[in-house]
């Protein structure tokens, strides 16, 4: 196998890497690689930090092994490679009434990817983490072969799911799709005036599929206003998505600062009508909207974005509400920021997901943002929660470890997994996730 | 209309992407090539995305006793019969500068295994009224190159048979497409110096479709290399062969 010199990053642009990259097309490639040079798998890299990098080290691409391998109408058990993309799935099984249980926001990640980082998507609080769909998986380590799955070699699979590819590769799994009636959703948007209004929105809400978008900019009375998105899966005939674009080349830093976020932060919200619409769309336009603008990471300039993301306990709503504050008051926030009622579902050891609401928000790499975040992570853990590490870039193991009480078990299993590192990555080293201390 | 595409040198990435887009369209599929374990995963996967029949059959260019098996199991769908060539094998010209008896090979690979397979479906082609070919050759069969004109020569004589082949077609209401394209983000390409323009296998496979569906006779894919190979083309030979491109 040929292995190439590479440059790459996370999707936030703020981490990047330099590694020697294999890409198999065949099982028999991928099998030899990892007999001869074991090194952790990468697909699409759309986490945002430093979770699918390593520098100075091997990777292996798997965004060619992608083919589905099997699929039963009668039972929506989907048997794919572990670089099939969760839109491309979406795309295929739709139209037939299947659709994978969880989709995360971008249709680009690969199946392993959401296993390895245990994805939620606008469904969590009914069905639970991507992680709980998945019945079995092929992980394949050094010349070992393990086929796992929640009741066999439990303990291994609860650290692969969630556990950032450190047990192997994951060549492929069989995952339980869900029914749908087709491949458009109803969708009906409503404005929320404030903070207190949208939780109880977001409690009472009896839609499948519920997310808010918050205008992070917005201060006073009219904090926490924002626009509740729910949505349900119908059949029906719609045109077709339109073409994608792309973002060509990087934008100038003025592009997100705080005069023009404010400006369409406000015609974001007044374009939904006070009295709240329903519109049908293709089921990508909802769930991935996006993936419609390629390299939309542009936007943010060559100095890169981080994202925020955190999940806090029910009762620590408050505490949301002051991080939420912080970010308004310091002029940061892009609009890009969600909030979102979670479950409790999750199936891994280092899974993010907890009974609780989770706040995402998007800023510009540029002064402040870094202490800004330092400060909301330190509040997150004052409230019990978990930051997200398929998002982050910044936290210390110190204040990370606490958050995720299996954490020690994660270690164990890795220890008798691969006791070499082969599978490490930036973000292991960061935040030194394989000792306990 | 129910069609049959028989498609040669499936394991290749182009090939693979090409197997799905007709698939999506409901047709059958006949994967073949070497190898068959991995052949059998495509097979499934062009199921899943809408082939009436997906199966996984040896093919070696170099052994023409596993054609037979092939074109039967052809005969026994109905309707057109399509045939896709995907194979060819390059090694690198200083291997072959060491080891003249490479060209034998190669020549097999990327010509005459193909072309004599071809030649022993085409009866059952214009019997069936019709029917496409594609062929894939390459924009080094447009001229000889120092850096790799062994490989080069043979995609130019399967060009050339292509062009025979399309004249006897046609009057069958058949039609062969020779693909000429430049450089693919295959396996092949993956990590080589000096690559530039690189196309995704799925754009090839769509303008392959394409060409397909209007009948054109030879595409370049991307289209540029139309373009590029126009230029290089017209270099006088005496200008040429000093250069090295």
């Amino acid at each position: 196998m040929r292995w190439k010199t590479a440059d790459y990053s996370g999707w936030g642009r703020v981490h990047t890497a330099t590694s020697e990259v294999a890409r198999p097309e065949r099982v028999s490639a991928l099998e030899a690689i990892l007999d001869d040079t074991p090194a952790p798998a990468i697909g699409m890299c759309r986490s945002y930090g430093d979770a699918s990098l390593n520098d100075g080290g091997r990777a292996i691409d798997m965004t060619r092994m992608n083919r589905v391998l099997g699929f039963d109408e009668a039972t929506g058990v989907l048997d794919v490679e572990g670089g099939c993309q969760i839109g491309e799935l979406a795309r295929i099984f739709a139209p037939r009434g299947w659709l994978p249980a969880v989709m995360p926001g971008t249709g680009f990640a690969t199946v392993a990817g959401c296993i390895a980082n245990d994805v939620h998507g606008k469904n969590h609080h009914g069905i639970g983490s991507f992680g709980e769909h998945v019945i079995s998986m092929t992980l394949l380590n050094g010349t070992a072969k393990h086929v796992i799955g929640p009741k066999r070699n439990a303990g291994l699979f609860k650290a692969t799911v969630g556990g950032l590819g450190q047990t192997g590769v994951i060549s492929s799994a069989k995952i339980q799709m869900i029914p749908c009636k087709g491949d458009v959703m109803m969708v009906t948007e409503r404005r929320i005036e404030g903070w207190d209004d949208f939780l109880e929105a977001l409690d009472t809400s009896k839609a499948t599929y519920s997310v808010g978008w918050i205008d992070a900019t917005a201060q006073g009375n009219a904090l926490g206003r924002g626009i509740l998105e729910e949505g349900e899966t119908g059949a029906g005939l719609i045109p077709k998505p339109k073409k994608s674009k792309s973002v060509p080349f990087n934008a100038p830093s003025f592009a997100l600062s705080k005069p023009i976020v404010r400006l369409f932060n406000k015609l974001y919200y007044g374009r939904v009508p006070k009295s709240g619409r329903t519109s049908v769309k293709p089921i990508s336009d909802f769930f991935f909207p996006l993936d419609a603008i390629h390299n939309w990471n542009r936007l943010y300039g060559k100095r890169g974005f981080h994202q925020f993301q955190c999940v806090v306990p029910i009762e620590q709503a408050d505490a949301l509400r002051d991080m939420l504050v912080k970010i308004a008051n310091s002029g940061l926030a892009s609009p890009l920021a969600v909030l979102k009622r979670m479950g409790a579902g999750r199936a891994g050891y280092m899974s993010f997901p907890m009974e609780g609401y989770t706040l995402a928000v998007d800023f510009p790499n540029r002064a402040g943002a870094e202490a800004l975040i330092n400060m909301l992570e330190e509040m997150t853990l004052h409230a019990g929660g978990r930051l997200y590490l398929a998002k982050d870039a910044l936290a210390t193991g110190r204040r990370l470890k606490p958050m995720y009480s299996e954490h020690a078990k994660y270690v164990a299993e890795m220890a008798k997994v691969d006791p070499d590192g082969h599978f490490t990555t930036d973000i292991i080293r960061r935040l030194d996730l394989r000792s306990e201390a | 209309m129910t069609e049959t595409w028989i498609i040669l040198g499936a394991t290749s990435s182009m090939a693979k992407a090409f197997a799905r887009a007709v698939s999506e369209q409901g047709h059958s599929v006949l994967l073949t090539g070497r190898d068959t374990v991995d052949l059998k995963r495509s097979a499934a996967d062009c199921v899943a995305y809408g082939a009436r029949v997906g199966e996984a059959m040896k093919f070696d260019a170099r052994k023409r006793e596993s054609f037979a098996a092939i074109i039967k199991r052809a005969k026994a769908e109905d309707g057109l019969i399509n045939v896709a060539v995907f194979v060819g094998s390059m090694p690198p010209q200083d291997e072959i500068d060491a080891d003249p008896s490479l060209i034998g090979g190669t020549v097999t690979d990327s010509f005459t295994g193909p072309a004599e397979f071809l030649q022993g479906i085409a009866p059952e082609m214009e019997a069936r009224g019709g029917g496409s070919v594609v062929g894939v050759c390459s924009v080094a069969g447009d001229r000889g190159r120092i850096g790799n004109y062994v490989y080069g020569a043979a995609k130019a004589g399967f060009a050339t048979y292509l062009s025979g082949l399309r004249n006897r077609l046609t009057r069958a209401g058949g039609h062969v497409v020779t693909v000429k394209p430049g450089f693919v983000d295959t396996g092949m390409t993956w990590g080589i110096e000096g690559m530039f323009l690189v196309a995704p296998p799925e754009k090839v496979a769509q303008d392959i479709l394409k060409a397909v569906r209007k009948k054109k006779n030879v595409i370049y894919t991307p289209f540029f290399w139309r373009y590029i190979m126009l230029i290089i083309r017209s270099i006088p030979e005496f200008i040429f062969k000093k250069m090295s491109i």
